[in-house]
């Protein structure tokens, strides 16, 4: 409880509280994910740079006590690789929604893994264009209905870190607001690793998602990502035909190949400055 | 004085030479024609002092990129053409919104659209002015040679800097090709002071009171940078009389510097009866007209040529059109700057355009021909 209470004094802008998001959003439980990761990691507040999109979860970061960037629509990897490329001993954490990173947002997404530069990117993943309320996105599932599809969409859904990992991305994990701990866990080994990260964090949205497709409330809708999701670990144990409507979680891949800034850097002599964190 | 030494060079090398010259040390670019040899003398150079280079995605992630660069404490420059000047428009007004320094230089080429690649135009006069949206403010230059590119792009760099505004090159195609003599300060010493966290302790990001300096990330001032209506300490805000003031000093901080922002320069004679107003690589042929006119045979006219497009000249041209019978503006485009002029004007004095929109410069002839109407 402590350490909770301390979090909160460092790292969130508690006079900024309370937040935007409706009842039910998940939001909060991964930006809490986020907040305990950055502790967990022990590095130094002045060092974390928490860069944003445009969307509902892109809001986090004017909650967060660091150096916030929040940029336009789509471009919040763009913003960070110059950033990035300008001060590379900083940390960069990227928030995008599924919208912001995967549709208005993609092209920076694959060059950010083309280039495998060290951003971490945290692509809150609810289904749908939230704060506009409700349409669909490149990672609606097939058939799910939104305002824009009401007779459910014909568009096929991105798989995020197949789309990450084929464009050269070096490190994929996938969590869920339902398993919260597992999801810090996995944004804490993302900011550990050099190179371009994905986590995608699959989040609810009973509002503008869950409601219009009779997914139940938000605790219904935690319920089900919980029980259909299985860790990498298990489903590596498993037949495919077992998978079947299965969500695996975990890290689905880690590579290590050399990073971009470091290697600019060292391509024109010159040192990185160094942090002295744990 | 440090020695100097006469080079010959095309302005977009001048450019790029101008920025390395004021600090710049982060370049993001895409590939276009007439702008990239800016890119390319930058992807030659910067390396080798300790520079960034980064070729992006697009015209979007380069506009991006600069202003994520100068946020980190860099000084900053990317260059385009038409169709990428459009693509970058978003962007440019979140840095004017979110006050991040940065230079944007758009060699102009013929439009709209694709246009004819690459002829010469001057039509992005109004896109620099208005092409983001909402009430904004721009500051743009618009050089006549190479060497008026060279010292204009130190100029941009260091009022972007000081200002916390972007500022916009508008180069046209002759004269980012054109070569021509620069004399350039050797070993200069232009660069200005490092971007640190040496400020009061009750420094706000964004200052009700007036101009406050950008403290780069990374130093422990944990600020909020966003594109949305803020508070002095960057914070979102809705509050109407809030966001009113926000707007009025974004626009106050150019009309308080209105004298270092606005560059003209006249040539000809002191109570002239007919003046040319133009601006860009017009100045040239507009100069050969006026110095046969006027050096050659004393006749009463001259040229005001603006290296400062935006904000107007208002004063300075109002003051020729006191003097004048008549002003000409020249333009390789249908008419952008000449409306302007005439809303200053007023009935100070008639205003005549001159549009050439062939994607051919205006020639000298032209120019003499239709003065020669009024000193018969």
């Amino acid at each position: 409880m402590a350490i909770i209470e301390q979090l909160t004094k460092d790292f969130l802008r508690t006079k900024k509280l309370p937040h935007i998001w409706c009842p039910g959003c998940g939001n909060g439980i991964v930006t809490a994910a986020l907040v305990r990761a950055i502790e967990r990691a022990d590095y130094e507040q002045r060092d974390v740079v928490i860069v944003s999109g445009i969307g509902c979860s892109s809001r986090a970061a004017g909650y967060l006590n660091f150096n916030t960037l929040h940029t336009t629509h789509g471009r919040a990897l763009a913003f960070a690789t110059g950033l990035k490329m300008a001060r590379p001993e900083l940390i960069l954490f990227v928030i995008m929604g599924d919208g912001d990173c995967s549709a208005i947002g993609g092209n920076h997404f694959i060059h950010s893994a083309r280039r495998n530069i060290d951003l971490n990117a945290i692509v809150v993943n609810n289904h749908i264009y939230g704060m506009t309320g409700g349409q669909h996105s490149p990672l609606t599932p097939g058939g799910k209905k939104a305002t824009t599809a009401p007779r459910g969409t014909l568009e096929r859904a991105f798989n995020l870190l197949d789309l990450a990992r084929g464009a050269g991305a070096t490190f994929g994990a996938r969590g869920n607001a339902a398993q919260p701990r597992q999801l810090e866990q996995l944004i804490a080994r993302a900011a550990n690793h050099k190179g371009f990260s994905v986590v995608e964090a699959l989040s609810p949205c009973p509002i503008a998602y869950g409601r219009r497709n009779k997914l139940g409330g938000a605790v219904d809708m935690l319920k089900d990502m919980k029980e259909n999701s299985i860790s990498m670990e298990r489903a590596s144990r498993k037949e495919q035909s077992e998978l079947e409507g299965k969500t695996i979680t975990g890290v689905i891949f880690a590579e290590d190949i050399p990073e971009y800034a470091a290697e600019y850097y060292n391509s024109i002599g010159k040192s990185i400055p160094v942090r002295n964190d744990g | 004085m440090p020695e100097t030494k006469p080079v010959l060079m095309q302005g977009n090398e001048a450019c790029a030479e101008g920025a390395i010259s004021a600090g710049v040390r982060f370049y993001a670019g895409y590939p276009i024609t007439p702008s990239t040899e800016v890119a390319e003398k930058m992807a030659a150079r910067l390396p080798d002092i300790g520079g960034v280079f980064i070729q992006m995605e697009d015209e979007i992630a380069s506009m991006a990129a600069v202003i994520g660069a100068s946020i980190g404490g860099m000084r900053t420059l990317t260059a385009t053409s038409g169709p990428g000047f459009s693509l970058k428009q978003e962007n440019i007004g979140y840095a004017i919104m979110a006050e991040i320094p940065c230079v944007i230089v758009n060699v102009q080429r013929m439009g709209p659209s694709t246009g004819v690649p690459t002829a010469p135009s001057q039509g992005d006069v109004m896109q620099a002015r208005w092409g983001t949206h909402g009430d904004h403010p721009v500051i743009v230059f618009s050089p006549a040679s190479v060497y008026e590119t060279y010292y204009l792009t130190i100029a941009a760099v260091n009022l972007s800097q000081k200002l916390r505004q972007p500022v916009i090159l508008l180069l046209d195609e002759v004269v980012g090709h054109m070569r021509e003599k620069v004399t350039i300060p050797k070993d200069s010493k232009l660069m200005v002071e490092k971007a640190s966290d040496n400020v009061p302790a009750d420094w706000k990001p964004y200052d009700d009171k007036g101009l406050a300096p950008l403290v780069p990330f990374g130093f422990g001032h944990y600020y909020h940078v966003t594109g949305l209506f803020h508070d002095q300490y960057g914070f979102p805000t809705g509050d109407p009389p809030q966001v009113e003031r926000s707007l009025d000093r974004i626009h106050e901080k150019l009309l308080k510097y209105r004298d270092e922002v606005v560059l003209t320069n006249y040539i000809g004679h002191k109570e002239p009866r007919v003046v040319i107003i133009t601006y860009g690589c017009t100045v040239r042929s507009a100069r050969a007209v006026v110095k046969k006119a006027y050096w050659n045979n004393r006749m009463p006219v001259g040229l005001l040529s603006l290296q400062t497009l935006w904000p107007f000249p208002d004063k300075e041209v109002r003051e020729v059109a006191r003097k004048a019978d008549v002003i000409i503006v020249p333009e390789m485009n249908m008419g952008q700057i000449v409306g302007e002029v005439e809303r200053h004007v007023k009935d100070e004095a008639e205003v005549v355009p001159l549009n050439r929109y062939d994607g051919e410069m205006i020639s000298p002839d032209q120019i003499s021909e239709l003065m020669g109407r009024w000193l018969s």
